[in-house]
C-alpha cells in the first residue's frame, strides 16, 4: 500500500527557507504573505491492512522521518492502484 | 609514573571529512588516536570518543539522522551511558542531538548560507572535562564551517535548559541563528558534549589558532585520569 508522509516546520518553527521563497514570490508580483516549506515522502509499504500501514509509518516518522522538536508530519494512505 | 596515552577512538562515517584532522590533533595532544569504522558494532578498548565532522550518509533527510543507526553508534550510545567521554564535532554534534544524547537540534543557518570562518567563542563552564583547561569567560578563536549548525531548542523549555548548565560555548558574534547564540552543549551527567566549531582545525598557531586545542586537551587530561583510574 502507497503512504505519502508530509513532513513540515512545526508552527511557530523559524523557516528562513520559506521567507526566502515568499520574498521571490512577492517580488515576482504575487500577494504571498506566508510560505513555509516542509517535505514529501511517499512510501510504498508491505503490510496487511491500512491500519498495519498507519500504524508503521507512524513508527517511521516518530523514528526517523520527522524530528519531533522541530517538525510535524501528516499521513495520508492510498489503496494500490488508486 | 609515566603518563600513559589515553585511547580515544574517532569514528569514520561514509562522508566523515574532518576524521583525519582529528586523529591528528588527537595525536599532536599525546593522545593515542585510534580509527573506528561505523560499520563496526564493538568498539575496542577506548578512553573517550571523538565524532568528527563531515557529511554523513550525504546529510540525507536531516543531518545526523540516518548516522545515528550506525551500528557504531549504537555501540557510542552504550559507551555514553556508562560514563564514557564522547566530544561530537559539527556532524558529529548533530549526530548526537540526533540521538537524544544531546538536547536541541541543528537547523539551516538563519542565512541559509555556508558560514566558513574563524568565529569568537565564549566558555561558558570550565567545569567539564571537555573545558577544564579555559577559564569561565574565556573567549576562544576556533573556526565553523557549516550549513546547518543552528542550534535550536523550545524557548519555553530553554530556561530549564539554561539553569541545568548544559551551555557550555557561545558565540560571542553573530553566526547562524542558534538560539541563545549556543554553540555547544553538554549533558545532563556532564560526559557528553558536542559543539559547531571546529577545535581539530584550530590546535596550532600556523592554523591561525591554537585556541581548540584547549577543547582537546581538556578531552585528553580527561581520558587519560580515566585511563589511570582503570589501571
Amino acid at each position: 500500500m502507497k503512504a505519502t508522509v508530509v513532513v513540515r516546520p512545526k508552527q511557530g518553527i523559524l523557516d528562513p527557507q520559506g521567507e526566502a521563497v515568499q520574498g521571490s514570490l512577492r517580488h515576482l508580483g504575487f500577494a504571498v504573505d506566508a510560505a513555509r516549506i516542509g517535505r514529501v515522502v511517499d512510501l510504498d509499504v508491505e503490510a496487511a491492512d491500512a491500519a498495519d500501514v498507519r500504524a508503521q509509518v507512524e513508527r517511521m516518522c516518530e523514528q526517523l522521518l520527522a524530528n519531533p522538536l522541530i517538525e510535524s508530519y501528516e499521513i495520508d494512505l492510498q489503496e494500490n492502484g488508486a | 609514573m609515566t603518563s600513559p596515552q589515553p585511547r580515544i577512538g574517532v569514528v569514520t562515517f561514509p562522508g566523515s571529512q574532518d576524521d583525519r584532522d582529528a586523529l591528528w590533533a588527537l595525536a599532536a595532544l599525546d593522545a593515542e588516536a585510534v580509527p573506528v569504522w561505523h560499520a563496526d558494532d564493538e568498539l575496542p578498548d577506548l578512553d573517550a570518543i571523538v565524532l568528527p565532522g563531515g557529511f554523513s550518509y550525504g546529510d540525507y533527510l536531516r543531518c545526523g539522522a540516518i548516522a545515528r543507526f550506525s551500528p557504531a553508534m549504537a555501540a557510542v550510545a552504550g559507551f555514553a551511558a556508562d560514563g564514557g567521554l564522547v566530544l561530537g564535532i559539527c556532524n558529529g554534534f548533530q549526530i548526537l542531538c540526533e540521538a537524544g544524547l544531546l538536547p536541541g537540534v541543528l537547523r539551516p543557518n538563519q542565512s541559509l548560507a555556508f558560514i566558513c570562518r574563524d568565529v569568537r567563542v565564549r566558555v561558558e563552564r570550565s567545569d567539564t572535562p571537555f573545558t577544564a583547561r579555559c577559564e569561565p569567560g574565556q573567549e576562544l578563536v576556533i573556526p565553523v564551517k557549516h550549513g546547518e549548525g543552528s542550534w535550536f531548542y523550545p524557548e519555553q523549555a530553554l530556561p530549564e535548559l539554561e539553569a541545568s548548565g548544559a551551555v557550555v560555548l557561545r558565540y560571542a558574534e553573530p553566526c547562524n541563528g542558534s538560539v541563545a547564540d549556543v554553540a555547544g552543549v553538554v549533558n545532563a551527567a556532564g560526559n557528553v558534549m558536542g559543539l559547531m566549531p571546529h577545535p581539530e582545525h584550530a590546535v596550532d598557531p600556523l592554523l591561525g589558532s591554537a585556541d581548540g586545542a584547549l577543547l582537546l586537551a581538556s578531552l585528553v587530561d580527561a581520558a587519560r585520569d580515566r585511563a589511570l583510574a582503570v589501571v
